[in-house]
């Protein structure tokens, strides 16, 4: 979380997406604010179903406006993206802001060479022959580690790697330099040696470009291995948002100990791993007030009846949505990590 | 019954599957899906196996249970040669294996009732007064028996697991393979279902054979694990041995390649590339186009067999790692031999 104004890429204040079905109306998300400026990694965590995908999709544009009512700000370079006319939202998409996908297997058109897939990128935004298009696939290939580069372009996407898939998404959506980068569960699909080589990727091309990555995930190591700030998102609403180390080191938010508490630990054996008892509540019908109370360990009188606001419960903490008193968090808190460390064998 | 301990006996498993390549299909060649594994399972432990997408570790576990033929090799299912068996022969021994799949959405009729899902093995082997004892069976994994009569539509992921669980349970086997059971699971879901899965071995002496590509989750299950890459196992051993001082430069890379949620810095091996295809894999060791220790002349001509490195840990590897864990340089310089220079390898540690 940036306090310079300047370097502030993007300022969403608000977000509220509700999907109308014939079940009722779904919110997918609820009043989701959050800033991400150049330089900065914004880990998105949370479970299936808690709005980190959706949110994303608002940001981008990518919903139908006719079946979605969605509400809020996202403000990018002084432009409220919900309220831009498509023509002129299709010039910032793509171009200034770019979208990766879980599943390089689907996001590549089976039946046109790799290089012309970029290429083709390329023409969207910007007036090139198509000669000059496909150099700059190529260079960006080369860029983001395919090797052979030049000969690899003139591939299928079925004679790439899982792997290789993923580095020539990054490559297409790196093709107009972006300022914002959203990759939406990035190496979901992949396997942990190349899970690996595409966060080392994303890192260095954060860096070399200057950008903003937006990154959303279930695993919270490849958060906690990138991210500067971390936003935790449950039914479609913060729970908790702050600087990364805060969260993983003094997290605040009951549901934050538990996801972190159930996460099986590769460097030691536990005992037993602590689960949050039952599942996610349907998004058609949320809990009133809180709506993790139902799952809560802490839940007492308030929690099913005021939704706790996202604030600071102190000027040096980050904000959280809990009804639960500074004191107690600090001490539960304390309890929790002794508990899990105390399961060393 | 055999004498000894082991449930599962495997010797120089191997299992080939033809491909046709080209579009007159006439050049025929073999994916080596599974290659001369040696292997065994003891009773009451579980028995993690590990790899990458494609290294043959669910091939495995379904020859364990004859779910496929074998090329070659045998599989001696407590005490008893099942590798030739004909399927009729083999259908009493079936109740004694179970297997537990990792889509739960998939793996379940969504035209049958909870209640003929878990009773159709009853149904299956001519067993009476299933009813109250599929009843029992949902409480066992933490369903209501009100549940008997619904269809799974109509429960979360984490539920139809239980489902399937229960299924496994039904006829009180000694051997269940669970294929990745947890891996289409939000994290706070999985920890659940692994919880019950231990507390099933525990209340009914079972054995598992437990796959998954996710390090941390075998390390909370698993009593010994293999590690398998391109269809054979590269190390076998103790799980504990395993995690803290892994011998085969492989399993360091892949334990080294998992994030953590938890500070500190550490040495992170990169391995570039991507595993080789199976259907001509590697010279030799079949990990030495990636390996950072690899030794031109050995590696790629001499087949390093598994060998006991420490107690009850063994490696396939002809220069085991010394110590965990390592630095790049160390990694690189096996018994003072620096590895030949092989461009695309360059940096592949990194201080985190």
């Amino acid at each position: 979380m940036s306090t310079s104004h300047d370097g502030t890429l993007l300022d969403v204040r608000g977000l509220t997406v509700r999907f109308p079905t014939s079940d009722g109306v779904v919110q997918a998300v609820s009043d989701v604010s959050f800033s991400l400026s150049r330089g900065e990694t914004l880990g998105v965590v949370g479970e299936s179903g808690s709005g980190k995908s959706v949110s994303n999709l608002a940001i981008m544009g990518l919903l139908n406006r006719q079946r979605t009512a969605i509400s809020g700000q996202v403000e990018f370079m002084g432009r409220d993206l919900l309220t831009l006319p498509p023509d002129d939202l299709r010039h910032i998409r793509g171009k200034d802001i770019a979208m990766v996908f879980q599943d390089p297997f689907a996001c590549l058109h089976p039946m046109y060479r790799v290089g012309a897939q970029i290429a083709e990128a390329v023409t969207a935004h910007q007036d090139v022959s198509k000669d000059a298009a496909w150099a700059r696939a190529v260079e960006l290939l080369d860029h983001v580690g395919i090797p052979n580069a030049k000969s690899r372009a003139r591939d299928y996407p079925h004679q790439f790697s899982g792997g290789m898939r993923q580095r020539a998404m990054i490559a297409m959506a790196l093709v107009h330099n972006p300022s914002i980068l959203i990759c939406d569960e990035p190496t979901t699909a992949l396997d942990v040696t190349v899970q690996a080589q595409i966060i080392e990727l994303i890192e260095e091309v954060k860096r070399e470009f200057d950008i903003g990555v937006i990154l959303v995930t279930h695993d919270l190591g490849v958060v906690a291995e990138t991210a500067n700030a971390v936003m935790v998102m449950y039914a479609g609403r913060i729970m908790e948002y702050g600087p990364a180390r805060q969260i993983f080191e003094q997290p605040q938010h009951p549901y934050t100990w538990g996801l972190l508490d159930s996460m099986p630990s590769i460097e030691r054996r536990l005992t037993a791993l602590v689960p949050i008892e039952g599942s996610p509540p349907s998004l058609l019908a949320p809990p009133p007030g809180c709506p993790f109370h139902p799952r809560c360990r802490y839940r007492f009188e308030p929690c099913p009846v005021d939704r706790p606001p996202l604030v600071s419960p102190l000027p040096e903490a980050h904000p959280d949505a809990c009804h639960l008193a500074w004191d107690e968090k600090v001490r539960e808190g304390a309890k929790r990590s002794v508990t899990r460390l105390g399961d060393a064998a | 019954m055999s004498a000894n301990g082991n449930l599962v006996e495997v010797e120089n498993l191997t299992k080939r599957f033809a491909v046709k390549q080209g579009v007159f299909a006439r050049g025929k060649t073999e994916v080596h899906a599974v290659e001369g594994i040696n292997l065994t399972v003891r009773r009451g432990e579980t028995l993690g196996i590990v790899g990458e997408s494609g290294c043959g570790k669910s091939t495995t576990a379904r020859l364990m249970l004859r779910l496929l033929d074998l090329t070659a090799g045998t599989v001696r299912f407590d005490g008893t040669d099942i590798s030739t068996m004909s399927q009729r022969a083999l259908r009493p021994l079936r109740r004694e294996m179970q297997m537990i799949f990792q889509d739960p959405y998939s793996s379940l009729n969504p035209r049958k009732t909870v209640g003929q899902i878990v009773g159709a093995p009853f149904a299956i082997h001519g067993q009476k007064g299933a009813k109250t004892r599929v009843q029992e069976l949902l409480e066992t994994v933490g369903l209501s028996p009100e549940h008997y009569n619904r269809y799974p539509h109509e429960f979360s992921g984490g539920q139809r697991q239980r489902i399937g669980v229960a299924r496994a349970l039904a006829l009180s086997p000694k051997l269940i393979v669970c294929d990745e059971p947890v891996s289409a699971l939000d994290v706070s879901i999985q920890a659940q279902i692994l919880n019950l899965l231990r507390n099933l071995q525990r209340d009914f002496n079972l054995t598992y054979v437990f796959i998954s590509h996710d390090l941390s989750v075998i390390r909370q299950i698993a009593d010994r694990i293999a590690v398998m890459y391109l269809g054979k196992i590269v190390e076998l051993g103790d799980s504990e041995s395993i995690y803290e001082h892994p011998k085969h430069p492989y399993t360091a890379a892949l334990l080294s390649a998992v994030p953590r949620a938890t500070s500190g810095g550490r040495e992170r091996i990169v391995l570039s590339g991507d595993v080789p295809s199976p259907v001509d894999p590697p010279a030799a060791c079949v990990f030495h186009p990636r390996c950072p220790r690899f030794h031109e002349g050995q590696c790629d001509v001499e087949t390093p067999q598994l060998r006991e490195l420490a107690t009850g840990q063994s490696a396939a590897c002809h220069y085991p790692l010394e110590k965990w864990p390592m630095t790049d340089d160390e990694i690189r310089q096996a018994e003072g031999a620096e590895r030949v220079d092989r461009p695309h390898l360059e940096g592949t540690a990194h201080e985190l």
